[in-house]
């Protein structure tokens, strides 16, 4: 693969996502800011959050400081090569991280050094999909620390939340999930939940529910109405935006599940802040772009 | 109504300070994150003098340009991390603000009551609009030691727009709404 466009538009991807908050997600926010009492800490929290996605577009500089990890998901043609497809992301990645779109962010786990282009193991993580057409998907989720760091994992059935291996017991992780974040993971934010699977499946298809728009209800019936259901009893905790009280805790909540084993059931949550950095481009055969997503 | 809060950041200003309170921060704020709240925790010699001072839990995003630090993004980082570190430092260095995200805990809670401190909290994720509150970088402090994140930056704001979570008086919001969602959560988990 000849490097045509591929890292030029891999790097505007980058910049987009760390700088463009997507519109759903701020319509969801505008759609909060109407429903919090002018005036009130909510209502300045969510006023300032808005004013921040102006700012950042205006300046071209990120939403957040914590630019966090990098997760690529590729959905690509068959006999793609998708080392030469990393190469240009990592050479993308560095470049962005120069012109301070992407924060120095990523450490040495033993020694503590940092790396200074945020290429390290496992970081980015590439996450490739076989798709039958020519072109090449790309999608770009960032996700900081403070969110990053309120998922969790529950091993059903769970004697402490009362709860047991029915859809009633996952509804009770998940509000004490939120509880247990409060406002440390950004809120209001976004909660993705995987049913099922094993610890590392759970978590990795979690976190796949982000690419999911924010009005989207699963298509699972049940599971719709279990997350229309979670939407209006997270309000009623009061947490609000940044935990310091209001009635929008959440933006929005996804629910999918993988099948598991008879011994295991795990309910795995995953939380995205309020700075939602979520884009996507559909690239041709030569890498040049077909159209943005999102 | 916002209060203005100008450094430094003397008793008379902070004990002044209620729970709830919109401020605006103007004036002198060091940032300092996991790194260097450990240093100071184990005795480090601070090289900025922190009496009547602020400590933004934050880790910026600056560029160089012709010699002079440009801060692009300055968001709060989790505070939460330095509360095994933080009362030592009220009490050894007598700085009387804490700006950062989610709130801290009853230890710290405690040692703003006793040593004269306040807990402000910004909103998290905001940084490119409180980049626009950074007027000026007064200097960094151990950046080949901790990194560009984690290190010391020594930062002139002008009305960084915050909200008092914990007083002086030993008041927290955090612990409230904790409390407060706490009951309202077991009701619907019934």
């Amino acid at each position: 693969m000849k490097n045509g466009h591929w890292e030029k538009n891999l790097f505007q991807l980058i910049r987009r996502t760390s700088v463009d908050l997507p519109s759903d997600v701020e319509a969801g926010i505008r759609r909060a800011l109407k429903k919090e009492r002018k005036g009130s800490h909510a209502w300045w929290v969510l006023e300032t959050i808005l004013a921040n996605a102006a700012v950042s577009r205006k300046n071209d500089t990120p939403l957040c400081q914590d630019t966090g990890s990098l997760t690529f998901y590729f959905g690509v043609p068959v006999g793609f090569d998708t080392n030469a497809i990393v190469a240009h992301a990592r050479l993308a990645v560095a470049k962005a991280t120069r012109h301070g779109y992407l924060r120095q962010n990523t450490i040495d786990s033993v020694s503590g050094a940092s790396y200074d282009t945020n290429i390290g193991s496992a970081s980015p993580v590439f996450i490739f999909q076989q798709q039958a057409r020519k072109k090449v998907d790309v999608r770009l989720i960032m996700k900081g620390g403070g969110s990053e760091n309120v998922g969790c994992q529950y091993s059903l059935p769970d004697a402490g939340i009362h709860a047991g291996r029915d859809l009633d017991g996952v509804r009770r992780c998940i509000l004490d999930a939120v509880w247990r974040a409060q406002g440390n993971g950004c809120a209001p934010g976004v909660l993705s939940v995987c049913i099922g699977g094993d610890r590392a499946t759970g978590y990795k298809h979690s976190k796949e529910l982000f690419l999911r728009r924010l009005p989207d209800r699963s298509r699972v019936k049940v599971l719709a109405r279990l997350e229309e259901r979670i939407m209006k009893d997270v309000q009623k905790t009061g947490i609000g935006p940044m935990g310091i009280g209001g009635r929008t805790t959440l933006l929005g909540v996804k629910i999918d599940s993988l099948s598991r084993i008879p011994a295991s059931y795990f309910v795995t949550i995953s939380y995205m802040c309020w700075a939602f950095r979520r884009r996507g481009v559909l690239l041709g055969p030569e890498g040049g772009v077909q159209r943005w997503l999102y | 109504m916002i209060k203005e809060l100008e450094y430094p950041f003397t008793l008379t200003k902070i004990r002044d300070l209620k729970v709830g309170q919109r401020v605006s921060v103007s004036g002198k704020i060091f940032t300092g994150r996991d790194r260097l709240h450990k240093y100071l925790y184990d005795g480090g010699k601070c090289p900025v003098e922190l009496r009547d001072g602020a400590i933004y839990h934050a880790g910026p995003i600056a560029i160089r340009k012709e010699g002079v630090w440009v801060v692009k993004a300055a968001g709060p980082t989790t505070s939460m991390r330095e509360e095994l570190y933080m009362p030592r430092i009220i009490e050894q260095h007598r700085m009387r603000v804490i700006i950062g995200k989610g709130g801290m805990g009853d230890s710290t809670r405690k040692a703003c009551a006793k040593y004269g401190c306040v807990y402000l909290q910004a909103v998290g994720g905001a940084a490119s609009l409180i980049a626009e509150f950074v007027k000026a970088v007064n200097g960094v402090h151990f950046m080949t030691e901790f990194g560009a994140a984690e290190a010391l930056w020594d930062l002139t704001v002008k009305g960084f727009g915050v909200v008092v979570t914990i007083d002086a008086a030993g008041r927290s919001l955090h612990k409230r709404i904790e409390r407060s969602s706490r009951k309202a959560l077991e009701k619907i988990m019934k």
